[in-house]
């Protein structure tokens, strides 16, 4: 939501429109809509609403990957076992098919290019989703602050644009990309095959050589504890670090 | 509006009662914060009533243990969708401590601080008349750093992030001013049966 929100209407459910579902991992999916919510900014999510038939309804909260100005809404959702509304998007929906959403939502985990940096973004899992958006955004917006994302998933296949984000690093040198996998028997190994603590943690930021003005971590909340002990231990700011907590362990 | 293809999994009936609209019943406990986990001591612990930047009362850790307590239980929602039914709460109700501190409330709002930084706006109708708490202790237990431990607010019958967690203490405004969320996006008053979960709902 915009800061200007207090002067502006209550937050409507609309009609999305799903163009697209695109695979992005064995349990993740791209479902492209389009929608008329308003314009969001990187690291917001939506509220998705679905109707059974007999009015019964279930809503989710999903983050955005697209970035602000693109044409597409992008979200990103993992398939989650026990889930009500995931395995939907998963086995069900398809491109032509309508569901309810409303947002933008979320003043506080978000990243905008006058926030600068030395910028340092933390996913676990499919933690990485708000943070692909303001990485996107910020490539689409050729903006040069001194970015590193450190991306921890099990094994390198369960990394969500893995090639994207490869591409980004590789054209713009302020970016810089860690991928850390943290199951022992990866077939590949990323750039650290150990889980991130405390030390590996120093090394990274050392090997980075700036000291973040912002820090965005998301993941699980056993994930985000563990990381943002380990930044605070290694002498940042708590006041720097937004996090942004999925449920469960 | 139907879903094509959606059927959903209702919750049992004694259950779906007690679910406000938009959420769904959870058995784990989700953490959610803006930030790291502060690490409060109990032996640096103190909780203040101010009105404006006047303390009214103030009290260390073992004081406020020596308080009257209160146990609660009830269903808790968060604005994330989720809710837990039959949690038991104990700690100090706010009747309590106003009546220790012989304070008559002396405006209609306050402010819930903690120390993170964190504050959120509650109506003091919404904190009295055994509506809420400071809580010590979740199932039987000292309630755990992750979720505001040593002491949070509770004020169950709110969206959760009312709830402040690390409290330490109250501030009675003139105005009703709004918080850290309520200022990003969420909804000034926040009654999980109305879904007022964002700035202008209704």
């Amino acid at each position: 939501m915009n800061r200007d929100a207090a002067t502006e209407g209550p937050l409507h459910w609309h009609e999305a429109l799903i163009e697209r579902i695109v695979a992005r991992t064995q349990r993740a999916v791209s479902v492209f809509v389009r929608s008329p919510i308003g314009p969001h900014e990187a690291g917001q999510h939506v509220d998705v609403r679905l109707t059974a038939p007999d009015g019964y309804q279930a809503e989710r909260s999903y983050s955005i990957a697209s970035a602000p100005g693109t044409a597409r809404l992008e979200l990103l959702i993992e398939r989650l076992d026990d889930g009500e509304v995931s395995p939907y998007f998963h086995e069900i929906a398809q491109p032509g098919d309508t569901f309810e959403i409303r947002g933008p939502i979320g003043g506080h985990f978000v990243w905008r290019q006058a926030d600068g940096g030395p910028l340092l973004l933390i996913g676990g899992g499919s933690g990485v989703v708000p943070l692909l958006s303001m990485l996107r955004y910020r490539a689409l917006v050729r903006d040069k602050t001194p970015t590193l994302l450190v991306y921890s998933a099990r094994t390198l296949d369960e990394m969500i644009c893995r090639d994207e984000l490869a591409n980004i690093e590789m054209q713009d040198p302020t970016s810089k990309a860690v991928l850390v996998t943290t199951r022992a028997d990866s077939q590949e190994a990323g750039d650290y095959s150990r889980r991130l603590d405390a030390s590996s943690l120093h090394e990274i930021l050392a090997r980075w050589g700036r000291t973040p003005k912002h820090v965005y971590l998301c993941g699980s909340n056993r994930f985000v504890e563990s990381i943002a002990n380990s930044l605070t231990g290694n002498g940042i700011s708590p006041a720097s670090i937004r996090t942004e907590r999925y449920g469960g362990a | 509006m139907t879903t094509r293809g959606f059927t959903g999994r209702r919750p049992a009936a004694d259950t779906a009662r007690r679910l406000p609209p938009g959420q769904s019943q959870t058995l784990d406990f989700p953490v959610l914060a803006f930030g790291p986990t502060p690490q409060v001591d109990t032996a640096a612990w103190t909780f203040t009533i101010r009105h404006g930047a006047r303390p009214l009362a103030k009290w260390d850790w073992s004081q406020f243990g020596a308080l009257p307590h209160t146990e609660w239980n009830g269903d808790i929602h968060c604005v994330t969708k989720w809710t837990k039914l039959d949690t038991t709460w104990q700690g100090v109700s706010i009747d309590d401590l106003f009546d220790a501190a012989r304070i008559e409330p002396p405006t209609a709002y306050l402010l819930a601080e903690s120390f993170d930084g964190y504050d959120t706006n509650v109506p003091v109708a919404d904190l009295i008349d055994g509506k809420a708490m400071i809580a010590t202790h979740f199932g039987g237990a000292p309630l755990a750093p992750e979720h505001g431990g040593p002491a949070r607010l509770l004020v169950p019958h709110l969206y959760f992030w009312k709830s402040a967690k690390w409290v330490k203490g109250l501030r009675f405004t003139e105005r009703n001013e709004a918080g850290f969320w309520e200022l990003r996006g969420y909804h000034l008053y926040g009654d999980p049966w109305r879904e007022q979960r964002y700035t202008n709902d209704p």
